[in-house]
C-alpha cells in the first residue's frame, strides 16, 4: 500500500478524534515551544551581556596596580599605587597596537550646587576618554584638549548626579557646582548608560585629569589606565606591548612580578560566553524533558487508541492488511501527531520569543538551529513512542482482534 | 478438478483458565469449487471455530488444511493476510464494517490492501455496490444504513476482489426476513457466478438455499448431505465431498 494512502488513513484517524489529538499534540507543542523560547531567551541574554561589555568600549584593556601583599596576604587589586601619568605617555608613544590610552584618577567627594549636595565619584581623565570608553553627551559637550592643558575647572555630569543636583529639570549647563570647595562650571551631561558591568555609570562627574591633580588630589599616581587595542585581533598583542612597556618603565627585573595587572575584555567575553552557553544548554535540556513527557503522552494515547480500535484492526487484517501495513499506519499516525505538534509548537515558540523579547525589554532572537533540533526531536519522539503501540496493533491475531469486545 | 477446500482431521483446542476445551475434534471436509454449503448445528458445536479456520483467521491446533491447493499451515502471518485478501471474502453476522467510514471506502478497503490504484479502486467498488443494489448509498456511513444495507455493503466488500471462496457466518442472523431474503438472493447470484459459498446458519429455511448441508455437533460433522429439497441441485456438487465421523 502506498505511503500516501497510509498517511490519508492516519490523518483521518486523527481528525475523527480532534479533541484527543489536540490534547496529545499539546504536550509536543509545549515542549517544542519551550525549547525554542528558552533558547531564544538564553541567546538574547548572552547577546545582552556581550553588548553591555562592549558598551564599556571595544577592545578594552584595563590596567590597574597589582595587589599589595603583606606577609603573603593579598590586599586586593589597586591597593599598591604604581601607575603614573608617565606610564600613560609611555604606552601612548611606544605601543603601536594600542589605539588610545587614557588615565583615570578617581576620588569620592561631596558636591554642592545651590541648596543641593550629593556624594559621588569624581573621575579625572583625558579629553579623549571617549575613544576608549564611549561616553557620549546628551547635553552640552566634553572638555577640550585646550581646557585640559590649562586645567580648566569644567565638569561633565552623569545623569544621576544631574538629577541629584538639579532636581527640577533645570538646565545645568553653565551652572557652577562646588567640588571640595573648588567651583566648577558644568559644560555637559553624559547620556544615560545604566549599570553597564559593575558600577552605576551615571553616578559620576568627569573632569580633566590636570584639574584633578592641581585642585583636588595631588597624588602622583593614577587609579587606572584604560587602553583600547586597534582591533579585536590586536588585543593580546596590545596586552603584551603594554606589559613590556610598563615593566621597563617600572624598572622591574626579570625575576620580579608585575606590579600592575591587565584586565583583558576579550577574556571576560569569552568566559561570559561560556557561562551563557552552559545556561542555554541547561534551559534547553529542561525544555527537552518536557518534550519527552509529551512523547510519553503520545504513547499513552496511541495505546488507548490501539485498544479502542482493536476491532478495526481485526477488520483490516481480515480483508488483507499485513503486519507491516498496520505498523506503518499507527507509526504514521503517531508521527503525524508529533509532527503537527512540532510545527505548531515552532510557531508558538517563534511568536512567543518575539513577545517575550518585547515584554522583558531584552532581545530574544530565535535561534534557528534550536528550531531545527526541536522539530527533529519532536519527530523522533513520535517515532520512538509510536512504535510500541503500533507493534502491539500489528501483532494482534486477526481472530482475537475481530472478537474483541 | 482440485478441491477448493480440503481439511484433514482438524482439531482446535481452546484453553480457558488452564482447562482445555476441544471445539473441533478431528474434522475432515472437502469442498469443490462452485459449491454452496450450509453449516448447521446447535450453539457451541464449533461452527464459528470451523469458519475462522477456513478463513485463515485462526490456525488449527492439529490437522491439515489446504486452500486452493496451498497448505495453509506453511504460510506466515503476512502470507495469510495476502491469501485472505485474494481468495476469501468474509460476511459476518455483525457486519464488521469500519465505523465513521463511507460504504464506498469500506468496500475499497479490500482493494486498498490488494494494491489497486485509486481510480480503478473507486470504479470497482462502485460496481460492487451497484451489484448489491446500493448504487445510491455510496457516501453513507454504517450508522446511516439499515442492517440489511450494512450487510449488503459487507457483501460488496467480500465480492470486490473476486474471491474464490465466500465465507458467511450467520449472515442473516441479525436481519428481518425481508432483508434476509435479499441477502440470500445475493449469495445465490454469487454462487451462480461461480463463487464457492460456505454459510453458517441456524434457520432451516435459510439452509434450504444451499446445495449441500453439513451438520455439526460437539465439534464433529454428524451429517453431510445434498439438499434434496433444492430444485435442480447438481449431483456433481457432491462428487468429491466426503465427511468423517469419528
Ligand atoms: N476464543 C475462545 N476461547 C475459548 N473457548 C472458545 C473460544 N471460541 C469458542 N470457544 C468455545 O468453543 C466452542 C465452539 O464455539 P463456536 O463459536 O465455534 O460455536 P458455534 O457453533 O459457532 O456457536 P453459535 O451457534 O452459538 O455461534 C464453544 O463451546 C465456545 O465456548
Ligand atoms: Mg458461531
Amino acid at each position: 500500500m502506498p505511503l500516501t494512502e497510509t498517511i490519508r488513513v492516519a490523518l483521518r484517524a486523527i481528525l475523527t478524534n480532534k479533541l484527543r489529538s489536540a490534547l496529545t499534540m499539546l504536550g509536543i507543542i509545549i515542549g517544542v515551544a519551550a525549547v525554542i523560547l528558552l533558547a531564544a531567551i538564553g541567546n538574547g541574554s548572552s547577546l545582552q551581556i556581550r553588548s553591555n561589555i562592549e558598551s564599556l568600549g571595544s577592545n578594552l584593556l584595563q590596567i590597574s596596580p597589582a595587589a599589595a601583599r603583606e606577609g603573603g596576604v593579598s590586599l586586593g587589586a589597586g591597593s599598591r599605587p604604581s601607575l603614573t601619568l608617565a606610564d600613560v605617555n609611555a604606552i601612548a608613544t611606544q605601543d603601536p597596537a594600542v589605539a588610545a590610552v587614557v588615565p583615570v584618577l578617581s576620588i569620592s567627594a561631596q558636591v554642592v550646587a545651590g541648596p543641593n549636595n550629593y556624594q559621588t565619584s569624581i573621575q579625572g581623565t583625558s579629553w579623549n576618554y571617549s575613544q576608549v570608553r564611549p561616553t557620549p553627551v546628551s547635553l552640552g559637550r566634553s572638555f577640550t584638549p585646550q581646557e585640559q592643558a590649562r586645567s580648566a575647572t569644567v565638569a561633565v555630569l552623569g545623569t544621576t548626579v544631574q538629577q541629584a543636583l538639579f532636581p527640577n529639570g533645570a538646565n545645568p549647563i553653565g551652572q557652577t557646582i562646588d567640588i571640595k570647595g573648588v567651583p566648577f562650571t558644568v559644560i555637559g551631561v553624559l547620556q544615560t548608560q545604566g549599570t553597564a558591568g559593575f558600577a552605576n555609570q551615571d553616578d559620576r562627574i568627569i573632569i580633566p585629569i590636570t584639574t584633578m591633580e592641581n585642585d583636588l588630589d595631588s597624588v602622583p599616581f593614577v587609579n587606572q589606565i584604560l587602553a583600547s587595542a586597534g582591533s579585536p585581533e590586536e588585543m593580546n598583542l596590545a596586552q603584551a606591548e603594554i606589559t613590556a612597556t610598563l615593566r621597563a618603565a617600572h624598572h622591574l627585573a626579570p625575576s620580579q612580578a608585575n606590579d600592575f595587572q591587565i584586565f583583558n575584555q576579550a577574556t571576560l567575553l569569552q568566559s561570559l560566553n561560556q557561562v551563557s552557553a552552559t545556561l542555554t544548554t541547561l534551559l534547553t535540556g529542561v525544555a527537552a524533558i518536557s518534550l519527552l513527557v509529551g512523547g510519553i503522552g503520545i504513547m499513552n494515547i496511541m495505546l488507548v487508541s490501539v485498544t479502542e480500535r482493536t476491532r478495526e484492526i481485526g477488520i483490516r487484517k481480515a480483508v488483507g492488511a499485513t503486519r507491516g501495513v498496520i505498523l506503518t499506519q499507527f507509526v504514521v499516525e503517531a508521527v503525524t501527531v508529533s509532527a503537527l505538534g512540532g510545527v505548531l509548537g515552532a510557531l508558538v515558540g517563534i511568536l512567543g520569543s518575539g513577545l517575550a523579547g518585547r515584554l522583558m525589554h531584552t532581545p530574544a532572537p530565535v535561534s534557528w538551529p534550536s528550531v531545527g533540533v526541536a522539530l527533529i526531536f519532536a519527530l523522533l519522539v513520535g517515532v520512538v513512542f509510536g512504535v510500541y503501540p503500533a507493534r502491539k496493533a500489528a501483532l494482534l491475531k486477526p481472530i482475537d482482534a475481530l472478537r474483541f469486545e | 478438478m482440485e478441491a477448493l477446500i480440503r481439511m484433514e482431521s482438524v482439531v482446535k483446542v481452546y484453553f480457558i483458565g488452564g482447562q482445555e476445551f476441544q471445539a473441533l475434534r478431528g474434522v475432515s471436509l472437502t469442498v469443490e469449487p462452485g459449491e454452496y454449503v450450509a453449516i448447521m448445528g446447535p450453539s457451541g458445536s464449533g461452527k464459528s471455530t470451523m469458519m475462522n479456520i477456513l478463513g485463515c483467521l485462526d490456525k488449527p491446533t492439529s490437522g491439515r488444511y489446504w486452500l486452493d491447493g496451498v497448505e495453509v499451515s506453511t504460510l506466515d502471518d503476512d502470507q495469510l493476510a495476502v491469501l485472505r485478501n485474494q481468495k476469501i471474502g468474509f460476511v459476518f453476522q455483525s457486519f464488521n464494517l469500519l465505523p465513521r467510514t463511507s460504504a464506498l471506502e469500506n468496500v475499497e478497503l479490500a482493494l486498498l490492501y490488494a494494491g489497486v490504484r485509486q481510480q480503478e479502486r473507486r470504479r470497482r467498488a462502485i460496481e460492487a455496490l451497484e451489484q448489491v443494489g446500493l448504487g445510491d448509498r455510496l457516501q453513507h456511513r454504517p450508522n446511516e444504513l439499515s442492517g440489511g444495507q450494512q450487510q449488503r455493503v459487507a457483501i460488496a466488500r467480500a465480492l470486490v476482489n473476486h474471491p474464490r471462496l465466500v465465507l458467511a457466518d450467520e449472515p442473516t442472523g441479525a436481519l428481518d426476513s425481508q432483508s434476509s431474503e435479499e441477502i440470500l438472493a445475493l449469495f445465490q447470484t454469487m454462487n451462480d457466478a461461480g463463487h464457492t459459498v460456505v454459510m453458517v446458519t441456524h434457520e432451516p429455511d435459510v439452509a434450504q438455499h444451499a446445495k449441500r448441508i453439513i451438520r455439526f455437533q460437539d465439534g464433529h460433522i454428524v451429517q453431510d448431505h445434498l439438499n434434496e429439497q433444492r430444485r435442480a441441485a447438481p449431483a456433481a456438487a457432491l462428487g468429491g465431498a466426503r465427511h468423517a465421523l469419528d
